[in-house]
């Protein structure tokens, strides 16, 4: 059992098309999520503003966790963990008196590449299940460090006294500017997030998950090529964290339960292993039906499970692959 | 420090890693003869204390309640076999593992309707609530006796069950290699659904007997999964043997880490360093000694397919 068989169906080639047009749904997109806030506050729905921010936010981890995952093919269960990094540096950091956002973010960005370079380093010496349980086994030791911490709430978790400071006359504590902020960094990090995957590095990446020996036979560095990724989804995620514990103003030790990590791989399977938008459209899904159900039931678990496994029965592929679907009844 | 505290530690500490290795047992098992990774496992323990607990109070018997807790676990693990299990031959881990992680959703939601959100009473045994002078200076529940010795002679049955008998050869040849086992005629899947049904009795006993000790919840089967899944990890994947020895030794580092550990650090450190660092190592030690194990064995301490 090696990683790469887990993931081994690479997804099909996209059809050529013109440059202009793959970038036309993004651009879309994200032009309809900038308005969203003033449509949000015309329509009363204030609330949703936080809403689709963190839905956001958790959309730049599950990119992170799929680059690693559907590229890489490294199933890490544990990428709460780096999230949890991410966030309590944001706690520690204003505890300790830094005020300025973007120190705080940087830093929560370099611990987290620090985490996952320790945790990769160790980790990627084994493969499959091993990979999946020992990444898993690490992220449960860090979720213990920041269950002990009692400085910092332990078990209760900890109330950031005030966001973090964006500066540039921008003002983290009204809802719609620190709500852009966050969907101009995510656009940024999912962008080049893209373009890393089609970067040499990331095809390298991808040659490595459907034959490592090959690569290896061809010279390339596997394990560094590997630790590397594995280090930069953790920054990514370390980042996704902090913005996570800047809007919520609040951190405790229950986001990186291994069950956050299971629901990050969960988002990224049902949104498209390996496909672009994969990660980003499964958190938006999940969540938006966590959302809908909870306002429904209090039993909101076991829909989202029977889901889950209708989906791996019937549409491993995740929601993504069924663009190929339609590409192809189109032609 | 005092050698009978020490020894009464080390007690716990083995009657924890044998009813971890019940539940591992079936896990390996299942993931070395089928390939299949069952994160559900752990609901199936959480369903063998609910129905152990329940039956007990409305029964007055511990034993009627063990009896009808595997019972009800063996048919609702027949179910999960039948609908869902046996479409996941094949398919690969990842899919398993989010296919059984649904199946945690679906059975945490459903234990709390039928039973509400709330902890359930697991009471203790009325002749067994006493303590047992083992020897003198060393009264010990008489509790933890019997599920001590109920581990030991569950090992025993499962290793002569598996080692000595023809059952146990055809597991064997299954987990060793599976293609080969069937060409030889083996009827894996067949094998393969006993086995499952076993695993899944073993779960359930471990749930009833640990209930009395531990807080019978929703969300313990995930509690105990994690463990469990350090325990074949360190074993071996497959090998019933390496589930064993990596049992207790995951029971023995758990137990002693938490009793002793913070006595250690207290002594060597400023308290309120201690204070923090204490839990933290206890709780930590089981994850250290796994990462330690694999960095120097990848494939665990008793593989079965190296």
């Amino acid at each position: 059992m090696s990683a790469a068989s887990l993931t081994s169906s690479s997804p099909p080639q996209r059809p050529a098309a013109p440059r202009w047009r793959g970038a036309l749904l993004p651009l879309a997109l994200l032009a309809a999520l900038a308005v969203f806030p003033l449509v949000a506050s015309a329509l009363g729905l204030d609330f949703y503003i936080g809403f689709v921010r963190r839905v956001l936010v958790v959309a730049l981890a599950a990119a992170s966790l799929n680059f690693i995952m559907g590229f890489g093919g490294m199933v890490a269960l544990g990428h709460a963990g780096f999230m949890g990094v991410g966030a309590y540096t944001v706690v520690v950091l204003s505890d300790a008196g830094a005020t300025s956002a973007w120190v705080v973010w940087g830093a929560a960005m370099v611990l987290a590449a620090l985490a996952a370079t320790l945790v990769g380093a160790i980790s990627l010496r084994t493969q499959g299940v091993y990979f999946i349980m020992i990444t898993l086994a690490f992220a449960q030791m860090l979720y213990f460090v920041f269950v002990s911490l009692r400085s910092y709430g332990g078990d209760d978790g900890y109330t950031l006294p005030m966001r973090p400071v964006l500066g540039l006359g921008l003002d983290a504590m009204h809802e719609p500017t620190l709500y852009w902020v966050v969907l101009a960094l995510v656009a940024l990090v999912l962008w080049w997030l893209d373009r890393a995957t089609a970067s040499r590095f990331g095809a390298a990446l991808a040659g490595i998950r459907d034959n490592a020996t090959r690569m290896r036979a061809l010279g390339y560095p596997v394990y560094l090529l590997q630790l590397a990724a594995f280090t930069l989804a953790g920054a990514v995620a370390g980042l996704a964290g902090a913005l996570l514990a800047t809007g919520n103003s609040f951190v405790s030790p229950a986001m990186m339960h291994w069950t956050q990590s299971a629901t990050l791989i969960v988002m990224v399977v049902i949104g498209g292993l390996g496909r672009r938008w994969g990660g980003p459209l499964g958190a938006a899904v999940w969540m938006a039906l966590e959302e809908a159900l909870k306002l429904h039931t209090d039993h909101w678990h076991m829909p989202l499970g029977l889901l889950l496994i209708a989906t791996t029965l019937y549409a491993p592929r995740g929601l993504a692959a069924l663009a190929d679907l339609r590409a192809r009844s189109a032609q | 420090m005092n050698p009978i505290l020490v020894f009464e530690q080390l007690l716990n500490g083995a009657g924890y890693g044998l009813m971890l290795f019940l539940i591992a047992a079936g896990l390996t098992l299942v993931f070395g003869i089928m390939d299949v990774m069952n994160l559900s496992h752990g609901s199936l323990f959480m369903v063998g204390a609910y129905v152990a607990a329940t039956v007990h109070v409305q029964s007055g018997s511990f034993a009627v309640a063990v009896l009808v807790a595997v019972a009800v676990t063996v048919a609702v693990a027949a179910l999960l076999e039948v609908t869902l299990m046996r479409r996941l031959y094949g398919r690969d881990h990842l899919a398993q593992v989010l296919a059984t992680f649904g199946v945690i959703l679906v059975a945490d939601d459903a234990v709390k309707m039928v039973w509400g959100p709330s902890p359930v009473m697991a009471p203790t045994p009325a002749w067994l609530s006493g303590p047992v002078e083992l020897f003198a200076g060393l009264p010990y529940p008489s509790y933890r006796l019997v599920v001590l010795g109920a581990g030991v002679l569950v090992a025993g049955l499962l290793y002569l069950l598996v080692n000595h008998s023809r059952v146990g050869m055809l597991v064997r040849a299954g987990a060793s290699d599976r293609w080969m086992a069937e060409l030889m005629g083996v009827r894996v899947r067949r094998v393969f659904c006993g086995i499952f049904v076993l695993g899944a009795a073993l779960a359930a006993l471990a749930g009833a007997l640990m209930g009395p000790l531990m807080a019978v919840q929703v969300g313990m089967g995930e509690s105990i999964l994690i463990p469990a899944l350090v325990v074949i990890v360190i074993g071996g994947i497959g090998s019933v043997r390496g589930a064993f020895v990596a049992a207790l030794l995951v029971g023995l580092v758990d137990t002693i880490g938490r009793a002793f550990l913070p006595l250690l650090l207290r002594a060597a450190l400023p308290p309120a360093v201690a204070a923090d660092l204490g839990p933290l190592c206890a709780e930590v030690a089981m994850y250290a000694l796994m990462a330690a194990v694999l960095s120097f064995r990848p494939a665990g301490l008793f593989s079965a397919k190296a």
